[in-house]
C-alpha cells in the first residue's frame, strides 16, 4: 500500500494538459506542404508507393499516403512534411493537399448531422473493429486512452459491446474474411451512429489496394463521418478529429 | 549426392544447388533431423512449377549456425502423401498450409484444419464463416465462443472453448480474419519501396523485426553488404522495439489482473520509448526507418545522448514499479502456475521466441544465427523453466534490462554515416535466400525465390506466431476460463502476422 502511494507520488501528473495545443516531439510526418517549385513531376509520381501523388496541380491524397516521406527526401524543395497532426476531416476531398496551398485541414460543419453534437458531444462510446489492420493503428487507438493522452476525460471511450456503442472505428483495409463480422457489428449498434475510418489502410486500402483478399463493399453503403489519416494514426490526430466532430457549434 | 545443402543466415544460393529428393527421402531426412531437440523447422513451403509442386524445407539448429535446406518435387495429381506431422507434430502448421493452398492430401496428418482461408486457397467453397468447430457431445459440457471481434481494441480471431463448469477442457483457435494476401502482393507490387511498405505492414507491432528480415534478404539477393551504420540502426531498432513492446505488454497484463497502477505506470513508460522512434525517424512505430542499402535517418551522437537521458529517466520509474509488482501477492496469485506450457509440449510443437525460452529451450536467433551487430554482441538468451504466465512476465522484465545494457554498450561506438554508399544491384536469378531475425516476439523467417531474370517468383513469410498459437491453446487447458485473457496477453501473438 505504502509502496503504491510512493509510486503514485513519484509518477506525478503524466497527462498532456491540452491535447488541442500539444506539440509532437521530433520530426513527425504530419500534413505535407507542397511548394510551387518546378520539379520532374513524372519522377515524383512514379516514386510514390501507393499512387497518392497526382498531377495538375501536383497534389498528395492523404487518404492514400502511407507517410513514408520518400517524396520529401527525393524533392526536398518541393515537399515538406510539417508537424501539423490535425489532419482528420469529414470530407474526403479535404484530404487532398495541393501545391501552393498551405491550409489547415478542417471539418466541414455542413456535413455533420445535427444529432452528432446533440447526442455525442459530452459522451461518445465507440466500438473498434480491426478488419485486416496490422495492429499499428490498434496500438495507437489504445494509446489514446492511456494516462498520457487520456481521451476518457472528454467522455470518449472504447466499449466492448456494439450495443453500448454510438459508433464504429474501422482500422485495416477490410479483408474479405472480416467483411461479414464488420457488417454484423455495425448493424448491432443502435441509431444514431457514426463511422470513423482510422488510418490510411481503412480510408483507401493503402498499400493493400487492389489485393484480391479484400472486400471493401461495406464502405459503398454508408456515409463516413470522419477520416483519420496516418500510418499509423497519431493519437493526437484521432482525439482532435473526434473532438471537432462532436463539439457543439453555435447556431 | 548430398541430401541437403547447409547455409548460413542471410545467404543466397542457387536453386540448382538444393538437392531434389524423392518425397520418401525428403520425409525421412527432415523428420529424422527433428529427432534432435536442438533442431527446429524454420520454414517449409511450396510453390508451383509448370507441371509440379516444389517443396522446400528449412531446418535450423539452435547450437551451430547452420540451416539445412532440402527439397522435393511432387505431382499434385497423386492421391495422397504420408505426412511429416505424423512423425513430428511441429510440422503440422506447414502441412496444413500446403493442404489449404494447394490441395495436397495427407494420408496420416492428425488434423488438416484450415489455417487462414487465404483468397487463393484450393477449396474456394470452404469459407471462414462456415467453419465447423471441434465439438464434444456431453450434457455436462458447454461451449463458449469468443470473437472474431474481441472486447478490447485488438485484432480479430475466433476462440471456441469447451468448458466443464469454469474449467477449460479444450480451446480451438480459428484465425484468418486478417488475411490481406501480403505474400502475393510482394510479387504483384514491383517497386522496391512498395515492398518495404509491405514488410512494415506484415505486423505493425513488429516493424523493425519484419523490415530487418526483408532488407537483409534483399541485400543478400543483390550481393550487397550493409554498411556499419545501417547494421547499427537495424540492431538498435530491434532492441528498442523489444523494450517498447515488452513494457506495453507488462501494462496490458496488469490491466488483465485489474492492477490499475501497474497498468498506468508501464503504459506511460512505453510512451517515451515509442516517442523516441518519432524523434529518430518521424514515426512512433519505426515505419520508414529501415531501408535496403540506405537510411534516411542517421543515428548521430546527439541522438545517442538523448537516448541515454531517456534511459536514465525510464529506469528508476521502471525498477520501482517492477519491485512493487514482483512482491505483490494479489498479482502473483494470478500469474504464477497459470497457463503452463511444459518443456515437452514446447519442444514437440516447435515453439520459438519467448514461449520457447520460458519453457527451457535456449532458442534465440541473436545467439544461434546472428546478423547485423549481433555478430559482435555475443548474446546470451534469457531462459526460464516454469512455462507459466509469470515466466513470460519475468522474461520481459529481464529482456528489457538486457536490451538496455546492449544499447548502452552500442552507444559507446556510434558509427559515422557511410560516405561511400554503394547502390543496390539487381537480385540474382534462379536463387533462394533465407533470412532469420529475432523480433521481440521470436523468430521471424523470410524466404525469397527468384526466377530467370532475377524477378521474385515466391516470397514466404513466417511470423513466430505461426508456431506459437498452438502453445496458447494447450496452455489454457484445465485453467479457469477467467484466466484466458492474461494467458492470451502473456503470449501476445500476432493475428495479422499469422494471417498475413
Amino acid at each position: 500500500m505504502i509502496g503504491n502511494i510512493k509510486i503514485l507520488i513519484h509518477q506525478g501528473k503524466q497527462y498532456i494538459p491540452d491535447v488541442t495545443k500539444a506539440e509532437v516531439p521530433g520530426i513527425f510526418r504530419g500534413r505535407p506542404a507542397i511548394s510551387n517549385e518546378p520539379v520532374d513531376s513524372v519522377a515524383l509520381v512514379e516514386l510514390c508507393p501507393t499512387d497518392a501523388i497526382r498531377l495538375n496541380p501536383i497534389q498528395i491524397d492523404l487518404g492514400k499516403c502511407v507517410f513514408c516521406g520518400e517524396c520529401a527526401f527525393a524533392f526536398p524543395e518541393k515537399i515538406k512534411f510539417t508537424l501539423d497532426y490535425k489532419i482528420a476531416t469529414n470530407h474526403r476531398d479535404s484530404l487532398i493537399v495541393k501545391e501552393g496551398e498551405n491550409n489547415n485541414i478542417t471539418l466541414n460543419p455542413e456535413l455533420i448531422r445535427n444529432e452528432v453534437a446533440k447526442y455525442f458531444s459530452g459522451s461518445l462510446k465507440l466500438r473498434q473493429v480491426s478488419a485486416g489492420g496490422d495492429n499499428s493503428c490498434e496500438l495507437e487507438l489504445n494509446a489514446c486512452g492511456n494516462v498520457n493522452f487520456d481521451m476518457g476525460r472528454f467522455g470518449i471511450e472504447f466499449v466492448a459491446s456494439p450495443r453500448h456503442a454510438d459508433g464504429i472505428v474501422i482500422t485495416g483495409p477490410i479483408s474479405e474474411n472480416m467483411a461479414e463480422p464488420l457488417q454484423i457489428c455495425y448493424d448491432a449498434i443502435p441509431h444514431p451512429k457514426i463511422i470513423i475510418l482510422a488510418g490510411t489502410d481503412a480510408i483507401s486500402g493503402g498499400i493493400f489496394e487492389g489485393s484480391p483478399a479484400l472486400n471493401r463493399s461495406f464502405l459503398n453503403n454508408y456515409k463516413i463521418d470522419l477520416y483519420v489519416p496516418g500510418n499509423p494514426i497519431h493519437p493526437l490526430t484521432f482525439i482532435n478529429g473526434v473532438l471537432e466532430l462532436i463539439r457543439k457549434r453555435k447556431e | 549426392m548430398s541430401t541437403y545443402i547447409a547455409i548460413k543466415n542471410n545467404q543466397t544460393i542457387s536453386l540448382l544447388s538444393i538437392p531434389v529428393l524423392s518425397y520418401e527421402d525428403f520425409l525421412s531426412f527432415n523428420t529424422s533431423l527433428l529427432a534432435g531437440e536442438a533442431n527446429h523447422c524454420v520454414n517449409y513451403f511450396g510453390y508451383r512449377l509448370p507441371d509440379k509442386l516444389k517443396l522446400i524445407c528449412c531446418v535450423a539448429n539452435d547450437e551451430d549456425s547452420s540451416i539445412l535446406i532440402s527439397s522435393s518435387e511432387i505431382n499434385l495429381e497423386m492421391n495422397s502423401f504420408p505426412s511429416f506431422s505424423a512423425h513430428h507434430i511441429a510440422f503440422h502448421i506447414f502441412e496444413r498450409e500446403l493442404h489449404e493452398n494447394f490441395g495436397i492430401n495427407y494420408s496420416d496428418h492428425p488434423w488438416l484444419k484450415p489455417i487462414r482461408f487465404s483468397f487463393d486457397r484450393a477449396d474456394k467453397y470452404s469459407t471462414i464463416g462456415q467453419y465447423p468447430f471441434y465439438q464434444i457431445k456431453s450434457e455436462e459440457l458447454h461451449e463458449v465462443g469468443v470473437g472474431p471481434i474481441h472486447a478490447g481494441v485488438i485484432e480479430p480471431g475466433h476462440f471456441r472453448f469447451i468448458c466443464n463448469g469454469e474449467q477449460i477442457l479444450h480451446l480451438e483457435i480459428q484465425l484468418g480474419f486478417q488475411h490481406r494476401g501480403i505474400e502475393n502482393l510482394f510479387l504483384e507490387k514491383k517497386k522496391l519501396l512498395q515492398r518495404h511498405i509491405l514488410a512494415e505492414s506484415i505486423a505493425g507491432d513488429t516493424v523493425a523485426g519484419h523490415t530487418t528480415a526483408f532488407v537483409n534478404i534483399w541485400e543478400s539477393m543483390c550481393g550487397h553488404s550493409a554498411d556499419d551504420d545501417l547494421q547499427f540502426s537495424r540492431t538498435l531498432a530491434l532492441e528498442l522495439e523489444r523494450i517498447a513492446i515488452h513494457t506495453g505488454d507488462l501494462s496490458a497484463i496488469c490491466t488483465d489482473i485489474a492492477y490499475q497502477l501497474g497498468s498506468s505506470v508501464f503504459g506511460r513508460l512505453r510512451t517515451p520509448v515509442i516517442n523516441y522512434f518519432q524523434v529518430w525517424c518521424g514515426n512512433r512505430l519505426a515505419k520508414g526507418l529501415i531501408r535496403a542499402g540506405n537510411n534516411h535517418f542517421h543515428f548521430s551522437r546527439e541522438h545517442g545522448d538523448q537516448l541515454g537521458e531517456l534511459f536514465d529517466e525510464y529506469e528508476p520509474d521502471y525498477y520501482e514499479m517492477w519491485d512493487e509488482i514482483k512482491e505483490l501477492p494479489s498479482a502473483l496469485a494470478r500469474l504464477e502456475k497459470t497457463g503452463v506450457v511444459t518443456h515437452e509440449q514446447a519442444v514437440s510443437i516447435g515453439t520459438v521466441g519467448m514461449v520457447a525460452k520460458t519453457s527451457g529451450i535456449k532458442r534465440d536467433i541473436r545467439a544461434s544465427h546472428p546478423h547485423d551487430l549481433y555478430r559482435h554482441l555475443i548474446h546470451q538468451p534469457i531462459v526460464k523453466h516454469h512455462g507459466d504466465v509469470y515466466s513470460r512476465v519475468q522474461i520481459r522484465n529481464e529482456e528489457i534490462r538486457q536490451s538496455m545494457d546492449y544499447i548502452r554498450e552500442m552507444m559507446k561506438n556510434i558509427p559515422d554515416i557511410s560516405v561511400k554508399r554503394q547502390p543496390l544491384q539487381q537480385p540474382q536469378p534462379n536463387s533462394l535466400t533465407l533470412s532469420l531475425t529475432e523480433g521481440w516476439r521470436g523468430e521471424i523467417c523470410h524466404c525469397a525465390v527468384t526466377g530467370e531474370n532475377g524477378e521474385l517468383i515466391h516470397y514466404k513469410i513466417k511470423d513466430p506466431s505461426m508456431h506459437n498459437w498452438l502453445a496458447l491453446a494447450l496452455a489454457v487447458r484445465n485453467n479457469e476460463i477467467s484466466d484466458f485473457p492474461i494467458c492470451n496477453k502473456s503470449f501476445d501473438l500476432s493475428y495479422c502476422g499469422h494471417d498475413l
